[in-house]
């Protein structure tokens, strides 16, 4: 261990890569032997592509990013490989699309960690991405496709894009831009009133609007979870700017009474409370049949699971016994055959994930890098926690996906740009520490 | 802004560890009541992985039976039903959508190879952690060669129909069909809307009007009461009036001056309802009981899919005994009273072995996975419905009926069989319900037979006889 960390940075990494890979390697064999299928090629092959990119990405950091954090990419590799294991199991050609769609997302990866290696290209562009970032939600409300419900999809050709993914970032992108502009004004407003200060409201009105604007997408998405996730980033970007609990209060004030409406005219969000109080109540009902199948599952991994591949996860008609078990349950199924070990270690590992966050944004030496690495440390951590709390009902159900490890291409491919703006961020705080 | 970026740290991790303290909740301290639970698919899926015993007849022919596959990449053991529809209301099924019924669901303690329903599984799951869980195998005493003729003659009859027959000594099913039959392979949801409800079993859940066929019933009733001897004389006459309606003869024939063993054998109304006014609602309805009429039969078959013989009102609930029915009618097998298959085999059952009324018994016996008999059914006779005498009088007069009376049809060459048809109107123009019940050989019963044909033209023994005699002759081999 102190071998490992007496190496250069990039040489650690290497090493928890290659640490990540065999990981990778072990459960696909796990699966093979546990399902006795004939050996076939294709496991094989997502094997090589998914080492073959992060080598490549490795490559790539070694050098557009020398002195970035070692820690992060191996983590999102142990996520993705645990993920892509766990799909294969439940259906290997899911499995063909979700390597296809990592090794994309690594390569988008690259691609973020050249063009932004100095983060401040990043900030000039910071009103150009909350325009685009507005613009991919309307585009989404007005011309999107509805799933379960839920208005999140775009169909462009054959392809789905669930475009609240790549919006998320640039929010973020926008927030740390206008916060460490505003961020004096906003923390010590001039103007009292009541004894409480108060922004200018040509300070307070972009965020108003933004705010505003998330209470609108819960009700034309509706969808609590994407909502809450953007509300939630936001206010806690407002908090490490401004230090001011008020805000975060006010905000979460408004959340709750734009949930309140949200109840009266989305059905959907009422059926999803019912089935958290209560999952019991109507089994096989629309309110609690998924909740129920998921607390089943969870609970039948024990201690130590069932193992990779031997769990009980497919019904006799060749489905998932939990529908949509490889993208909003995906936690579920790890459960199952993982147990509460590997349960617990994918969560701790969002946990790492989110410390080198944070501790990226504590070393960073300029506002915008400070709130734009919180902002997405809590972005990847808080849509694990809600996620993952809906399905072992600490929340109610939402339709997020699980950062790196649920099957889809665009959660994939946005993730991985948030580890390369991390990661770009700490190349910069990094060097200039020397 | 570095502080504050710890708080937010903090919170995360708080929230992570809530979700690590929710997951330990479900796996570990809720686990095992969650197993337990009824509505957890699990719990199902987990059941084929144990190799259910077979379930075959008394000449061999394996009925259901267990083949390893595999499902979500394990191995499990699929039922099978190769012989289809051929006892597929008896046998009943298991299956992962539509649950378990017939005997599939009162035998699957012994099946699955667990004692009792939940505790059993549960061990069982521990077990198979090991070894595969091998369950016992079931003999019946059904006879597949005669249940085979009673599936093909129902099936010419082109009319729906059950045929039971019970072995009177110990109660033993050797038949029960009922048609029309479904193919339990097939998955259940084309027969749940099949016409003619091909999931019922109308041995046990059919109800019809016994009609003349209950005249055996209410024979032994009265000749049991002192109310009538065989050679009681009766006068003669087409019709007589009851509660103020005229009650005829079949074809308002009159009989002329007879005695009343006649008025059996030739089935005449008049005689048995004016035998069941003297006799009186309650001493009638007292004989039923005793015959098993009024509850659900119990037997090793699912209690919910027996139906109680007895009376029922318009709405088609089972009136109690001593409604104040009109005992006339009642007499004949009319006033509303409706009997299963099963039960007026038990009436034939009773009469050959003496006035004893024995429980039908499904099982031979239950063979364990390497071949030890764990159990094997005794005979359990549930009380006497008539006195040895009266059965003995009941017994000459039946076999009349078969040779010289209604029952012709019914002849077997050299088995000598019992019988007494019966012709109910359905209230629907032109079509009766068929029935023959009797047994076989009349000197020493071996078989006691019920053939119900529904909803036909013919008579009980133009129609329902002629089945009978092909059933009895498949049993007896001749």
């Amino acid at each position: 261990m102190n071998a490992l960390l007496r190496l250069p940075a990039r040489n650690r990494e290497l090493v928890l890569i290659a640490l990540a890979l065999l990981i990778t390697t072990a459960g696909f064999a796990a699966v093979q032997i546990a399902r006795a299928e004939a050996l076939s090629w294709s496991p094989l092959i997502a094997a090589a592509l998914f080492a073959a990119a992060y080598l490549a990405a490795h490559v790539a950091l070694r050098l557009y990013l020398p002195d970035a954090d070692p820690y992060v990419l191996p983590i999102t590799a142990v996520l993705a490989a645990i993920g892509l294991i766990e799909i294969h199991r439940i259906d290997p050609d899911l499995a063909r699309d979700q390597g296809l769609w990592i090794a994309l997302g690594l390569g988008l990866f690259v691609a973020v960690a050249v063009a932004f290696r100095d983060i401040r290209r990043l900030e000039a562009l910071r009103y150009t991405c909350g325009a685009l970032a507005v613009l991919l939600l309307l585009v989404t409300i007005i011309v999107g496709t509805e799933v379960n419900g839920a208005r999140l999809w775009l169909r462009v050709g054959g392809l789905q894009i669930q475009p609240g993914e790549f919006a998320k970032i640039l929010l973020v992108v926008f927030l740390a831009g206008y916060l460490r502009e505003r961020r004096e004004v906003l923390a010590a407003p001039a103007r009292r009133v009541l004894g409480v200060g108060v922004p200018a409201l040509r300070h307070a009105l972009p965020l108003l609007i933004l705010a505003g604007a998330a209470l609108v997408l819960l009700v034309a998405m509706n969808d609590l979870g994407s909502s809450l996730l953007l509300f939630v980033i936001a206010l806690a970007m407002v908090y490490v700017a401004t230090g001011r609990l008020l805000y975060v209060g006010a905000g979460l004030g408004l959340f709750a009474l734009g949930g309140l409406a949200a109840l009266q005219i989305a059905p959907q969000v009422q059926t999803r409370i019912d089935g958290w109080l209560d999952p019991w109540a109507d089994e096989q009902g629309a309110c609690c049949y998924q909740i129920a199948q998921s607390i089943y599952t969870i609970a039948d991994g024990g201690v130590t699971g069932a193992g990779f591949g031997r769990g009980l996860i497919l019904n006799d008609a060749g489905g998932t016994i939990i529908p949509y078990a490889q993208t909003d349950f995906i936690f579920s199924v790890i459960a199952n055959e993982m147990g509460l070990v590997g349960a617990a270690a994918v969560i701790l590992l969002y946990l790492l994930l989110a410390w080198r966050g944070f501790r990226i944004a504590t070393q960073a030496d300029d506002g915008f890098s400070k709130l734009l690495a919180s902002g997405l440390a809590i972005a990847v951590a808080f849509q694990a926690f809600v996620i993952v709390g809906g399905v072992v009902r600490l929340l109610p159900l939402t339709g997020l996906t699980l950062p790196f490890v649920s099957y889809g291409g665009s959660s994939v491919t946005a993730n991985f740009a948030i580890a390369a703006l991390l990661l770009c961020i700490s190349q910069r705080a990094n060097r200039e520490r020397g | 802004m570095n502080a504050r970026i710890s708080h937010l740290f903090a919170a995360v991790a708080v929230a992570l560890v809530a979700l690590i303290a929710m997951t330990t909740y479900w796996q570990v301290w809720a686990r095992g009541s969650l197993e337990a639970r009824q509505s957890n698919v699990r719990l199902v899926y987990r059941d084929l992985e144990i190799d259910r015993g077979a379930i075959l007849t008394a000449d061999g022919v394996v009925l259901a039976d267990s083949v390893p596959g595999r499902l979500d990449g394990r191995d499990v053991f699929l039922r099978r039903y190769p012989e289809k529809g051929l006892a597929a209301q008896l046998v009943g099924y298991s299956s992962l959508l539509a649950g378990r019924a017939g005997l599939e669901r009162s035998l699957d303690p012994e099946l699955t190879g667990a004692t009792s329903d939940l505790a059993g599984v549960r061990n069982a799951f521990d077990r198979m952690r090991g070894d595969t869980v091998r369950g016992d195998d079931v003999v019946l005493r059904l006879v597949a060669a005669a249940q085979q003729t009673a599936m093909d003659r129902l099936r010419e009859a082109g009319r729906a129909g059950s045929v039971v027959v019970l072995d009177p000594s110990n109660g033993g099913v050797l038949v029960m069909a009922s048609t029309p039959t479904f193919d339990p392979n097939d998955g259940l949801a084309d027969a749940l809307d099949a016409p003619g409800s091909p999931l019922l079993n109308r041995a046990t859940q059919g109800l019809y009007p016994p009609g003349s066929t209950f005249k055996v019933v209410t024979a032994a009733s009265a000749l049991d009461n002192g109310v009538v001897e065989v050679s009681t004389e009766f006068p003669a006459g087409d019709c007589i009036e009851t509660g103020g309606q005229e009650l005829c003869n079949f074809n308002g024939k009159d009989p002329g001056e007879h005695d009343f063993g006649y008025a059996l054998v030739h089935s005449v109304n008049t005689t048995l309802a004016t035998v069941g006014i003297e006799l009186g609602e309650e001493r009638l309805e007292a004989t039923m009981a005793d015959f098993g009429f009024f509850r659900r039969i119990p037997w090793d078959y699912p209690a919910d899919q027996n139906l109680a013989s007895g009376i029922y009102n318009r709405r088609g609930n089972q009136v109690p005994p001593g409604a104040n029915v009109d005992e006339a009618r009642l007499a004949i097998g009319q006033e509303r009273l409706l009997a299963t298959p099963l039960q007026m085999a038990l009436v034939a059952a009773a009469v050959a072995n003496g006035g004893q009324v024995v429980q039908p018994q499904a099982v031979q016996e239950v063979r364990a996975p390497d071949g030890s008999v764990t159990r094997r059914p005794q005979a359990v006779f549930l009380g006497r419905a008539m006195t040895t005498e009266t059965a003995g009088e009941l017994r000459l007069l039946m076999q009349q009926v078969v040779d010289e009376g209604t029952g012709a049809a019914a002849d077997v060459e050299g088995l000598d069989v019992a019988g007494k048809t019966g012709t109910a109107e359905t209230g629907e123009e032109g079509l009766n319900d068929a029935w023959f019940i009797g047994f076989a050989p009349a000197s020493a019963p071996r078989y006691a037979i019920a053939v119900l044909v529904e909803r036909t033209e013919g008579t009980g023994g133009d129609v329902a006889a002629p089945i009978a005699a092909d059933v009895l002759r498949a049993l007896s081999g001749s």
